[in-house]
């Protein structure tokens, strides 16, 4: 995006702007904004986590207790980084003390205080863990090199089989 | 043309009949609760297989969901551009779920279904997005039937939760209740009297956001705000929606004033202002969208000041929805240039507004 201003170099600082009856979009590089007296320390995040998951990238070490993949989606917390997505529900648990610290930082807490969940039981569910599932995760398993779970997740198929 | 919008309870415009509390002001309430099914990965992660079998599990269960069961499902995957965009300008799908960016095309398996109380998103963001829309000020009625459907689902299908973070969403902004609760609130009064700076500044401070019309991401057009809660982590639903409601109050007190305000130290600038705003309406032969928004936002104002009667606020609500491109489209049965559908979009204001037996001031 060019710079509303100068219309030559990349706009940096976004500001929207409410005159009279009209809210408009203001894109300024930043000698433009200096000029017009903007701060300039704010910069619009890739996404909306992306400020929030800067320091954490500075540390290239998974943080303690972690574990360097998702057995189940095989995602890592880098995927986490560069997307701001979790790639499932044992995420959660994969990458616990990390994830702990970004609910903290988004939330300002990381407890939940709502409603609590039973999951229905068994008897009621109307599915068993089908061919289909095991076999989208061991492509995945494979994909990311992890073999261990690949072998597992085949025996598995095997059984079902 | 494939969708049938006749199909749809009420075919999904009850939220604008202007029954709600508030209705001139706030335009419509909408809570939505995110919820992954256990055993699969989350949407964007997951592959084609997944996102289906995501979907026939829900399907198989919604004749044992009361509030799902006189609903209908529509595949939003198989449906073309047109009619993905017409349910999202009708607010019943998400610009996600629709897939009308151009970084996220629609996604295999994406469906909703509407039932008259609620509705439920599959393969959004997270495999669920459970919510409820109502017109005018509702959130607690809006919060009771989706509520309702989370109990039902989550009885049938088991969600995604863990003890300490809650529900887990795809996204830790919305982990913990899932819950986005928000106002659709129409505030020219304060944008007028140039109040609106502090009072949006002051919404973040009490730990809630605002967004434009289409939610995130959206533009802030015709002076609506979309005022909603910013965290769902920590506090329980009640206490996000006490706070809400406690905060969306004050803000319509604080635009009442402002109009009061604006009465009495502008009177005749802003009759005139508003009474031009209708006249345009009312015989202008072509209109772009965002025109047609901020003359909607005037006269809804003038409604709201007493300006104008005779004028129903269901009127103004169908015209804002009704108005847009791909609405316009849909009437005419065609696809429609950017011209042409400035053209069609004049002559369907202009016809609502002689219909309406004639406003007077």
């Amino acid at each position: 995006m060019v710079c509303d201003n100068c219309k030559e170099r990349d706009a940096v600082v976004h500001l929207t702007q409410i005159v009279d009856n009209a809210v408009t979009q203001l894109h300024l590089c930043e000698k433009c904004a200096a000029a017009k007296g903007v701060e300039t320390t704010v910069v619009t995040p890739k996404h909306a986590l992306a400020g929030l998951l800067q320091p954490a990238q500075q540390q290239p070490t998974v943080a303690h207790g972690d574990a360097a993949r998702c057995n189940f989606c095989s995602a890592t917390f880098k995927d986490f980084r560069s997307t701001g997505r979790l790639g499932c529900a044992h995420c959660y648990g994969a990458f616990e003390a990390s994830l702990r610290e970004v609910l903290r930082r988004v939330h300002g807490n990381s407890r939940h205080a709502g409603r609590r969940y039973e999951p229905p039981k068994p008897e009621l569910l109307q599915r068993a863990t089908t061919l289909g599932e095991l076999r989208d995760r061991l492509r995945r398993a494979i994909e990311s090199e992890q073999f261990e779970l690949a072998a597992d997740l085949r025996d598995r198929i095997r059984v079902l089989e | 043309m494939t969708l049938d919008l006749s199909l749809l309870p009420d075919g999904g415009t009850r939220w604008l009949d202007a029954s709600g509390d508030h209705a001139d002001v706030v335009l419509s309430t909408r809570i939505r609760l995110a919820r992954n099914v256990e055993g699969y990965a989350f949407t964007g992660r997951a592959r084609d297989g997944e996102r289906l079998r995501v979907l026939t599990q829900v399907r198989d269960v919604v004749q044992h969901v009361p509030s799902l069961s006189n609903g209908v499902l529509l595949r939003v995957d198989e449906m073309p551009p047109s009619d993905r965009l017409l349910l999202h300008e009708r607010h019943l799908v998400s610009k996600e779920l629709a897939g009308l960016d151009a970084q996220h095309p629609v996604r295999s398996g994406a469906a909703v279904i509407l039932s008259d109380q609620v509705g439920l998103m599959v393969n959004e963001e997270d495999h669920l997005r459970l919510q409820a829309l109502r017109s005018g000020f509702e959130l607690a009625s809006a919060y009771d039937a989706v509520r309702r459907l989370d109990e039902e689902l989550g009885g049938r299908v088991p969600f995604a939760f863990h003890s300490e973070f809650g529900f887990l969403t795809a996204c830790p902004t919305n982990t913990g209740t899932g819950m986005r609760a928000s106002v659709l609130i129409h505030l020219p009064g304060l944008v007028l009297t140039k109040e609106i700076g502090k009072v949006l500044a002051g919404l973040q401070q009490m730990g809630l956001t605002y967004r434009g019309l289409y939610g995130e991401g959206s533009e802030v057009v015709g002076n609506f705000f979309q005022i909603s809660n910013q965290t769902t982590l920590g506090q329980s639903e009640e206490e996000l929606l006490d706070k809400l409601v406690r905060v969306v109050r004050h803000v319509i007190e604080r635009e009442e004033e402002a109009r009061r305000v604006l009465l009495r130290e502008a009177g005749y600038i802003i009759e005139d202002k508003l009474w031009r705003a209708y006249g345009t309406l009312r015989y202008a032969r072509s209109l772009t969208f965002d025109e047609a928004m901020n003359y909607l936002s005037g006269v809804r104002l003038a409604v709201g000041l007493k300006l104008i009667t005779g004028l129903s606020v269901y009127t103004l609500n169908k015209l804002l929805i009704f108005s847009q491109s791909a609405h316009l489209a849909y009437s005419e049965g065609r696809a429609l240039t950017e011209s042409e559908a400035s053209l069609a979009r004049a002559r369907y204001v202009r016809n609502a507004l002689a219909n309406e037996a004639g406003a007077q001031g």
